[in-house]
Formats: structure tokens, C-alpha cells, sequence
């Protein structure tokens, strides 16, 4: 007997409801999708000028002058790069250790208050840390820290040349300190996530605790812990103000650490309220614009890492 | 052909040549049966026969298993359930189910548990509310554990408990036929004894059928018996009859324990 | 029985131990530091008048960031009336509805948009509002803020709808209760808490941004009355104080940030407090 197949529909009061409701959701979450749209929309439209009279020259010239309506982003990226550069030297041996240490080393009644700590060191906004930067941290540069570096390691160019304490090197570490947290974070769940088999089969080969942590989760977590590294470098390279706070704000490509530089985020942090006429905004959007484009492909790459890594066990974002 | 009920009363559910399909992988194949009114009806079988399957599709519940399918007929008490404007949620309201892992809404307290499916199908009347509960958890034999604590949390209560709890939110909306998908299966002995006491005291006013892979709980509580295998119904029949002289031999090695 | 190598590995060890330690205070040491520097300097500039009063102009001591605190409020405000019912209900739609292409283009998108940059944020939405509006306002800091909140909200919406165990929604709908009101009144009902403390985290988050604020809510010197015109926000404030050359708008920046701190930190902890697990670690 050849009956044609029911399939449950259902058409009435009932329906109506939860038909409603599904549009609604759906509507609501397709707000991701309006707001990339629109974030991509008011960027090209808004940088459209300068796209069109500088070109790709835009990236690389030097040349940042408002008064003849001539701008080259090169020193901010130079800046943005080389901060954020410094920014993950220090923070990721520092953040992957303390993951370590939360994972593996840590006695237990110490994990999580330790861990709670460091979570809340994440929500510190980024202007308080850029206040205690200027008042504090960047003074005790000046009188503390650079001159030793200076004393000991001035025969590289990286620490050579004049000591104001706003500087580049500043910038890195205070970037370091706001991308630490988010580092060990995602760490520790990557090491988390390590099963168990691993570390019992070297302890059963004698491995100190050192050497379980090396040879049994380090390694096998090397893929997970790159694209938390990954993750920390998108973030470092949206970070503005506490930058801004420290950096010294000066438009240059250098070699020494303690000269002032300048970020693409600090720029328009800065100048966008005073920036008159037509050209100067448009600059400014384009910078925006290279910012977003190099934010969005490190954070996707980021994602792609751990996802592949770890599968949905791990939350990327925080 | 699966030998007919003995009954004479109109069966509460009827199924023809009923098919489930997940995608294109056929769960079900060709089962036609009646299920007798007020009494009780297991469904057993081994694991992946399609029995809770065939439970499922009774309330129409297998449809919320994306890219399920059905071909076939089913009737509770004559009307089509599946007929194109029947909603899932009136068929579902005259069939109720209970389920293998008891699961009391936690955020309610047992009387509000018990009344959540009249609550939000739009009773209001406090006086009804407060009558049905009693009710229902009089016929669930819970009233006089926790008549005392009608507003404690719902998961304040034991394993058992809480079974008896769903039996009762079940019941409290007056279905015609109660589901039940192996309801005893996480419970310890002498919680299972009570809800199978529960089972042959409620077969009085409703249509029961119940899944469960323990062949002797069928065997004390059940009526007939319908043992499933592969997706097919091989034998229904008065559960004595199943038990002591099956006509398949499948059924008879399946009930002496040679496989499954 | 013991290897050559054997007290090097055994020193090894513990070296690397104790490095992993060193490098765990390192962690903590500037949160301590911060917080030790925010009361040292901005706690004797907190008074009841710090809370009340509008800032003076320059050269007058006193005053205070009462517009600065209560601008922070209104902006927040605004800003959850953006982003949470959006946020909460596209949560829903990812974790209660949707095919799996979709959803995860979804949850893509909603990914890409939490790493955009805070300050690209503030000049999409000045693009977006203030040109149009002509003039830098509190909704637009409100909407800034707001549409920041959107895809944490989303996500953290979902990943607790999933958390409800499948037995509720089966349970509910095998009553005969329509999949909404399921939905609502039950699934939602069960994950509440962990989406307010979303909410309430996705709050903290944003009260502390500065930079979108620099280009929509402006800020202002005085109790703003209007919702069109600029307002002020602590978090600017604190900014424009820190980088001026007066003393004592150091000092009130140092107490900007102390509140500040306290109210983004207290909303951290109480949640995290508030979704303690009673019955014993289930993480660990």
C-alpha cells in the first residue's frame, strides 16, 4: 500500500507562536552579520578619499603631515607591529609558565584563588592601567630600568639613544601586562585539555615533573598554546589606551626602544576629535581600516588554531 | 502477521504499516498494532529494535529528531494523529510520556511541576490548580510524601520521588494514554517496585504502555506484549502467552535470555 | 640505580618549578600594584563631594566627577537596552533553532566582531550617528557601547542554553507545551542565572572603555540633560584628567579610576560568587 508520506506540519494557533518566535530569535541574531556590514561600510566609505589619492603608498610612506594633506601610515604600523612584538616577547614566556604553573605545578588549595586573580587582572580597563603607566610605571623607567638596560646592554642599538620613559619599549610592556592575562587563560585550558594518558605514560617512564610537563603536554599542546599566543597578538594589536598613555606619541621609525612611537590605534585615538577638513579624517578612516583588516586576520587565524586544535572544549574568546 | 488483541474494547492507539525513517536509514519497518484501553501494553526488545522509536512516534516525539520521517497510520481512539492540521502539541497534551531519567524542572517546586502543563497551556483557575495537584499526586502515590512540602524545590526530592513527581505532572493535564520510556530503569529496587505497584493501580483509568528492557518487569506488570526486533514487530500478544509459548521463534529466544 | 644525569634532572626540576612560580607572581604582582597605587592616591581624594559635584575649572581645587559617574550610568544603561535583549534572543535563536551552516556563520561573525578594535568601534558609530546627528551625544554612547555587547552577550547566551540538560525541553514539549514557551519558560527559566551573569560580565566590559567613547559621548565638563548632547563618562574622564598638566586633576583621576576599579571588579567578583559551585569543584 503506497501512502504518501505525513510529514509533520502543523498549521494553526499553536504554530503561530513558536513560528514567531523562531523569526524573532532569528532576526536578533542576525545582528552579527548588520553590524560586520556596517563596520566594513562606514570604514571603506569613510576612508574612501584617502584610498583613492595615496593608494597601497599609504603603507608604506613615512610621511604624516596634516598641514599639506600628505599621510603615510608606515611609522604607526612600524609601531603597532613592534610594540605588540614586545608586548608577546614578555608576555608569552610569562603567561605559558604561569599556565603551566596553574596546570600542572601549583598545589591545589593555590589554584584557584590564583586563577581567580588573574581573571580579574583581565578586567582591569586599559585606561587605569595607562594612568598607573604614566605616573608610576613610565617614571620608574625613566630613573630605573632603562639605564640599567642601557648600563649592560647599550652596545645594541635597541638601547641606545635618549631616556624620556615614554617609549616604545613602554608601550610593549604595557601591552604585555594586558595581554597576559588572556594568554594564561587560554593556556590553561589548553593544558586542561591534554588527557590524563599522556602524563601518566611518562611518569611511568621515571620523568621528573618537569619533564611530564615538557615531553607529555607541552609538546602535545604546541598547536593550542600557538594559537593562544596568536589570540594574545590580536588583542595587543587593538590595545589603545594604555598605549597611547605611555608610547610618547611620536610618529618615527627608529631603532631604539626608548624612543617614543605611535601606534595606528593611538593615532586616531589622539588626533581624530582635531582632525579638520576632508583628507585628514579619510587618513585617519584608512587607518581604522588597516587596523580592523590586520586585527580580523590575526584573531581568524587565531580561531582556526585552536579549533582545530581542541574542538569546541575551548572558548577562544573572553 | 502479529496475532490480534482478545480484547473487544476499541483499542486506544492503532498503527498501520507504520515506517520511521532518520534521513534515509529506516528505524522502523511495517508495524501494524492495536493497543488495547486501559491496560497495559510492553514494548520489548533488544537495545536498537526500534522500540523507543515506536514509543516515540505514538506522541509524535521522534519528530523533534531532525530529518525524521514517517509513512503509515496512527489513531488514538479513531482520529488521525497525523493528519496535516493536527498540531504535535493537542496530540501530545492527549498522550503523555514519561521518561528513562526523571527530570522535574528545577527551578519549580513540586506543586509548580505538577501544574506546568496546565499553567502554560493557559489555566489560571488557582481553585482547579490546587485540585488537579492533589489529584494528581494522589493517583501518582506521592500526595502523602509531600503533601506537607507542596513548595519545596522539586529536586529536593529522591530518585523515586521524582519519578513519581513526572508521573504526576504527567497525569495532571489528563491525557488519554501515559507513555512510558523504561520510567524504573535508574532507580534502585524498592523504588522500582513502587512505580510498578504505581503502573497496574493507574492501568484502571489509562492506557499504558511502557517500554522497558527488563523482561520481568513486563512480565509483572503488563497485559500483552510486543516484542520489537530490527525495526520490525515480530510478536503481540497477551504478555502470559509471550512469556510461556511464543509462536516466533525469535520471541522465545529473546524471552529465555539466548541473545539481546 | 641512579643515572649520571640524575641530580642535573633533579635540579632541572625544581628549577623549572620555581621559575613557573616566579612567573605566576610576576602575573599578579600588577594587579597589586595597581590597586596599591589607585588607594594611595586617589583615596584621599574621595569624598562626598567627589561624587556630587561637577568638576571645577582649572586652578580651583575640589569639585569632583559626579556628571562623570552618573554619565557612566546612563551610558551603561543605554547600552544594555541595545545589547541585551539583541544578544540574549540571538543566543537563544543559535542554541534553540537554526541549521548548523548558519548558526556557525553566526557564531563566525559573532567571533570576528569581539576582536574588532574598541576605537574602530567609536569611529564606525561616530560615522554612523554623529555625522548624521551633528553632534557627539550620549546615545551615541550608548549605541557604541551597546553594539560592543551584542556578540559577548550572543555567546555567552548560548553556551548557557546548552548547558540545559535535553530531558527539560523533552519533558516540557511531551506535556503538549509549545516549543516557545518551552523555550521561555522553561529553558530560559532553568539557564537564567548564567545569563544574567553574562549580561552583568559583558557590563563590566564595556563600562571601562574609553576609546569608543572619545568619539561618540565626547564627554562634558557638566551635567549633561539631554540624551543629543555629549556626556560625560568615567572612564574619559579619567583619561582627560590623566593626561592634563594639573596635580589635582591627577589626584581626582587616581580616585576616577579607584571607583572605577571597585565597580568593574565587584560586578567580577559577585558574579563569579554568585554561580559558585555549592556541591564541590565540577570543573576541576
Amino acid at each position: 500500500m503506497n501512502q504518501p508520506d505525513k510529514q509533520p506540519t502543523a498549521n494553526g494557533g499553536q504554530q503561530f507562536g513558536d513560528t514567531a518566535f523562531k523569526w524573532l530569535t532569528l532576526a536578533m541574531a542576525l545582528a552579527v552579520f548588520v553590524l560586520i556590514a556596517l563596520i566594513g561600510y562606514e570604514l571603506f566609505k569613510g576612508s574612501h578619499l584617502a584610498l583613492q589619492k595615496f593608494g597601497w603608498h599609504f603603507l608604506t610612506s613615512s610621511e604624516w603631515d596634516p598641514v599639506n594633506d600628505e599621510y603615510g601610515a608606515w611609522p604607526f604600523i612600524f609601531g603597532t607591529v613592534v610594540s605588540s612584538v614586545i608586548a608577546l616577547v614578555i608576555a608569552v614566556p610569562i603567561s605559558v609558565a604561569t599556565a603551566v604553573y596553574l596546570t600542572e605545578l601549583a598545589p591545589q588549595w593555590l589554584r584557584q584563588p590564583l586563577t581567580m586573580f588573574i581573571e580579574l587582572l583581565a578586567a582591569v580597563p586599559s585606561v587605569i592601567l595607562g594612568l598607573w603607566g604614566i605616573f608610576v610605571m613610565v617614571p620608574w623607567l625613566r630613573v630605573a630600568l632603562f639605564p640599567w638596560l642601557q648600563k649592560y646592554f647599550g652596545f645594541l642599538p635597541l638601547f641606545q639613544g635618549p631616556i624620556y620613559g615614554v617609549s616604545m619599549l613602554a608601550g610593549g610592556i604595557i601591552v604585555a601586562i594586558m595581554i597576559i592575562p588572556i594568554i594564561t587563560s587560554v593556556s590553561r585550558e589548553i593544558l586542561r585539555s591534554v588527557p590524563g594518558l599522556q602524563r601518566e605514560a611518562a611518569y611511568a617512564l621515571g620523568a621528573t615533573r618537569w619533564e611530564v610537563t615538557r615531553i607529555a603536554v607541552l609538546s602535545y599542546a604546541k598547536k593550542g598554546l600557538f594559537g593562544a599566543v596568536i589570540l594574545g597578538l590580536g588583542r595587543a594589536l587593538g590595545e589603545t589606551m594604555a598605549v597611547t598613555m605611555v608610547i610618547g606619541n611620536t610618529p618615527q621609525v627608529v631603532k631604539s626602544l626608548f624612543a617614543p612611537g605611535y601606534t595606528l590605534a593611538s593615532v586616531i585615538a589622539n588626533e581624530f576629535n582635531e582632525a579638520s577638513g576632508d583628507m585628514y579624517p579619510s587618513a585617519l578612516f584608512e587607518i581604522g581600516l588597516v587596523l580592523l583588516g590586520v586585527t580580523v586576520l590575526v584573531n581568524i587565524f587565531a580561531q582556526l588554531l585552536l579549533k582545530t586544535f581542541a574542538g569546541p572544549s575551548v572558548k577562544p574568546q573572553h | 502477521m502479529p496475532t490480534d488483541s482478545t480484547s473487544t474494547l476499541t483499542p486506544a492507539l492503532t498503527a498501520r504499516d507504520l515506517a520511521v525513517f532518520f534521513g534515509s536509514h529506516q528505524v522502523l519497518k511495517n508495524v501494524s498494532i492495536d493497543i488495547a484501553a486501559k491496560a497495559v501494553t510492553a514494548i520489548i526488545g533488544p537495545s536498537g529494535c526500534g522500540k523507543s522509536t515506536f514509543l516515540r512516534s505514538l506522541n509524535r516525539m521522534h519528530e523533534l529528531v531532525p530529518e525524521a520521517r514517517m509513512t503509515g497510520d496512527i489513531r488514538l481512539f479513531g482520529d488521525d494523529i497525523y493528519e496535516r492540521n493536527v498540531e504535535p502539541v493537542i496530540v501530545r497534551r492527549r498522550v503523555g510520556m514519561v521518561f528513562q531519567k526523571s527530570n522535574p524542572f528545577p527551578t519549580m517546586s513540586i506543586a509548580e511541576n505538577v501544574t506546568v502543563g496546565l499553567r502554560l497551556n493557559g489555566l489560571r483557575d488557582k481553585k482547579l490548580l490546587t485540585e488537579r495537584t492533589e489529584q494528581s499526586l494522589q493517583m501518582a502515590a506521592l500526595w502523602d510524601e509531600v503533601k506537607d512540602r507542596l513548595h519545596a524545590p522539586a529536586i529536593s526530592l529522591s530518585g523515586g520521588q521524582q519519578q513519581r513527581l513526572c508521573i504526576a505532572r504527567a497525569l495532571a493535564v489528563q491525557p488519554e494514554v501515559l507513555l512510558m520510556d523504561e520510567p524504573a530503569s535508574a532507580l534502585d529496587p524498592l523504588a522500582t517496585q513502587k512505580i510498578e505497584d504505581l503502573i497496574i493501580e493507574l492501568k484502571k483509568d489509562y492506557t499504558i504502555v511502557i517500554v522497558t528492557h527488563n523482561m520481568q518487569q513486563a512480565a509483572r506488570v503488563s497485559d500483552f506484549t510486543a516484542f520489537f526486533y530490527l525495526g520490525e514487530l515480530v510478536e503481540f500478544g497477551p504478555t502470559k502467552k509471550i512469556f510461556t509459548n511464543p509462536s516466533q521463534k525469535r520471541t522465545e529466544d529473546y524471552v529465555t535470555g539466548r541473545f539481546g | 640505580m641512579t643515572a649520571p644525569n640524575h641530580s642535573w634532572r633533579k635540579f632541572k626540576n625544581v628549577f623549572m618549578q620555581a621559575l613557573a612560580l616566579v612567573c605566576a607572581l610576576l602575573v599578579v604582582a600588577p594587579l597589586v600594584l595597581v590597586f596599591y597605587h589607585l588607594i594611595k592616591e586617589g583615596f584621599s581624594a574621595i569624598n562626598w563631594a567627589f561624587f556630587t559635584q561637577l568638576p571645577k575649572p582649572v586652578g580651583e581645587p575640589g569639585g569632583g566627577m559626579g556628571n562623570a559617574i552618573v554619565g557612566t550610568f546612563v551610558v551603561l544603561a543605554q547600552a544594555a537596552l541595545l545589547g541585551v535583549p539583541v544578544g540574549v534572543l540571538g543566543g537563544v535563536f543559535l542554541s534553540e533553532f537554526g541549521g548548523s551552516k548558519l548558526n556557525w556563520a553566526i557564531r563566525f561573525a559573532a567571533d570576528i566582531l569581539n576582536g574588532v578594535p574598541s576605537i574602530t568601534w567609536g569611529i564606525v558609530v561616530y560615522a554612523l550617528m554623529v555625522v548624521p546627528m551633528k553632534g557627539f551625544s550620549a546615545l551615541a554612547g550608548g549605541v557604541v557601547l551597546g553594539m560592543m555587547m551584542i556578540p559577548l552577550v550572543m555567546r555567552t547566551t548560548e553556551e548557557v542554553l546548552q548547558l540545559v540538560p535535553g530531558g527539560y525541553r523533552e519533558a516540557a514539549l511531551a506535556l503538549g507545551i509549545a516549543k516557545w514557551k518551552t523555550i521561555v519558560q522553561i529553558v530560559i527559566r532553568t539557564a537564567l542565572k548564567g545569563i544574567v551573569t553574562g549580561v552583568l560580565l559583558a557590563l563590566a566590559r564595556v563600562a571601562g572603555e574609553t576609546a569608543p567613547l572619545l568619539f561618540t559621548a565626547l564627554g562634558n565638563q557638566h551635567w549633561s540633560h539631554k540624551l543629543n548632547e555629549p556626556i560625560s563618562a568615567m572612564p574619559l574622564q579619567i583619561f582627560n584628567y590623566a593626561i592634563s598638566p594639573y596635580d589635582d586633576w591627577h589626584r581626582q583621576a587616581w580616585a576616577g579610576a579607584l571607583v572605577l576599579l571597585l565597580l568593574v571588579l565587584s560586578i567580577n567578583v559577585g558574579v563569579r560568587f554568585l554561580t559558585r559551585d555549592r556541591f564541590g569543584a565540577r570543573n576541576h
